[in-house]
């Protein structure tokens, strides 16, 4: 089963990390993400870029994109960081959730991801 | 035959065979294992352009054992299993092929392989996934394609099963014959597993290669060859042809499911159809009844069945009574359910489902909520049914399970 492992976060909690919390904190994200490559339960984990460089496009009735700044929506916080796992229980991904620094500063949320697979009715 | 696709069909044929003779004869499953994955991808290479040797089971022994050897040479912390190979040897082993090699001993290697595939210290994912790769002879990007992973993730889980199963010392040998059914069972189950990976799958628009389903049929039919077959192989055998006789009517061509009651009859592979229930018919009459079979039996009323209205439900019923004695759970009350409601009315149906809910096994799934809302929909209740679809809609994990689910709770005015 594959789950997502979202990281929600912005500048004031990053900010307020002493240097060597936030280096602790890098480290054992890469030895957690290294360990489940040697496990097998490892699809991919990516940091995005400061949400300063979100940009929103909207596309009219006839098709025409516009590109503007955003989402400069009132959200406190933002998605700082993801992760995908392919495990074989929900237990597990709770579990990776908690080995994962960010559970002890933000919280990681654990959402399960859908499948193409479908059965007969 | 395109040579491709009959070259194809011989090294997943093959494989098992040359994998099993070696791991007979020098041990070391896991390195075992990687010389004949290294020989089946110089097949690949080299039979299409050369065409098929006239010996393509010793062409592919002489490979591997040559790669057998390579890896342990090149692997100077492994010297000393490369001197128990040589030494076990005998001088001619590289010279001649197995080519006259009685393939008696080679269908029990193959079983004998499934049992170290599917091995107790593995989880039942990788128990698949090792199956696949040493019996069924699919690369590793083959089988990382079919589980939506990255190569480099199912690399690392098969590396890993074969390293659990050198580690927990399993010999190369058929079980006695108390641990044998046990043993057995565990297969059975890997390769139910595997065919519906396979059923399930619709994919969309891209065909999902490998087919899993077609993999699993040719294993079971392998295995229910190898010993006089159990009534549960036969059963999943016949489970497997009368399930997937259904398939080019249950998906829509944009993916959406198609359910039984409104599939398209006429696209039923009726070839399918009839092995099937001669299968079941034979393992019916003559060994103990079981869970698969008694699937199988059922699978096989709807497949005779010439429309939903037409399908002798009070039948279905009955075999459902049974299976629940057999092997009581909630997905078979659930559908015993729908069985009930078809011969005796949507209300009769509805009743069977109370108890589930208090039931923790299924209590939270959505297939509870979306049985309850085709039989309300049934009884006439559209607001119940209307609800109740929406819940099972997002419940479901399944892309095309909850457009389903929704498309039935939009339709409701």
């Amino acid at each position: 089963m594959k789950y997502m492992l979202i990281i929600y976060g912005n500048e004031m909690v990053w900010e307020s990390l002493p240097p060597d919390q936030l280096s602790t904190l890098i480290r054992e994200t890469d030895a957690l993400w290294t360990e489940l490559r040697r496990t097998g339960e490892f699809i991919g984990a990516y940091g995005l870029a400061d949400q300063s460089a979100a940009k929103m496009v909207h596309t009219n009735g006839d098709g025409v994109p516009a590109v503007t700044d955003g989402p400069f929506i009132e959200a406190k916080e933002y998605i700082g960081s993801f992760a995908i796992i392919d495990v074989d229980t929900e237990a597990r991904a709770y579990e990776i959730a908690a080995a994962n620094p960010s559970s002890r500063l933000v919280g990681v949320e654990v959402r399960p991801v859908m499948h193409e697979a479908g059965e007969e009715m | 035959m395109p040579v491709d696709a009959r070259a194809e069909d011989l090294m997943r044929e093959l494989a098992p065979k040359v994998l099993g003779a070696l791991v007979r004869r020098y041990g070391h499953f896991d390195v075992c294992e990687d010389a004949v994955q290294l020989a089946l991808l110089a097949a690949v290479k080299q039979w299409p352009a050369d065409g098929i040797p006239s010996n393509p089971h010793g062409w592919l022994h002489i490979v591997a054992t040559r790669r057998l050897i390579d890896q342990l040479r090149t692997d100077s912390a492994r010297r000393e299993r490369e001197n128990l190979v040589l030494a076990s040897s005998p001088p001619d082993a590289f010279a001649n092929g197995p080519a006259d090699e009685s393939s008696g001993g080679t269908i029990d290697d193959t079983l004998q392989l499934l049992f170290l595939c599917c091995h107790p210290a593995l989880s039942p994912p990788t128990q698949l996934a090792l199956t696949l790769r040493a019996v069924g002879g699919l690369t590793t990007a083959e089988i990382a394609r079919a589980f939506f992973v990255p190569e480099a993730t199912m690399a690392q889980r098969i590396s890993r099963a074969k390293a659990t199963i050198v580690a927990s010392d399993s010999r190369f040998e058929t079980p006695a014959d108390d641990e044998y059914q046990g043993r057995l069972a565990v297969v059975v189950q890997v390769l139910y597993l595997m065919f519906n990976e396979g059923y399930t799958a619709t994919g969309g628009t891209e065909l999902m290669r490998p087919d899993l389903s077609n993999e699993a049929i040719r294993l079971i039919r392998v295995v229910s060859g190898l010993r006089p077959a159990t009534g549960e192989v036969s059963g999943l055998l016949a489970l497997m042809l009368l399930t997937d006789a259904r398939r080019s009517a249950r998906t829509a061509a944009d993916g959406s499911l198609i359910p039984l009651a409104e599939q398209d009859r006429s696209l039923w592979d009726q070839a399918s159809i009839a092995e099937g229930v001669e299968i079941i018919t034979a393992a019916l009459a003559s060994t103990r009844l079981g869970p698969y079979q008694l699937q199988a039996a059922i699978a096989a009323v709807h497949d005779e069945a010439p429309s939903s209205m037409d399908t002798d439900w009070p039948q279905i019923c009955a075999l459902y009574e049974l299976l629940e004695r057999v092997a009581p759970n909630p997905m078979a009350t659930l559908n015993h359910a729908v069985a009930v409601a078809m011969a005796r009315g949507a209300r009769a149906g509805l009743v069977m489902l109370e108890p589930l809910d208090d039931d923790p096994r299924i209590a939270d799934h959505h297939r509870l909520p979306a049985v309850r809302a085709h039989l309300l929909e049934l009884a006439g209740d559209i607001d119940g049914a209307r609800m109740n679809y929406r819940l099972a809609a997002r419940r479901t994990l399944s892309l095309p399970e909850r457009r389903h689910l929704e498309l039935r709770a939009a339709r409701l005015t």
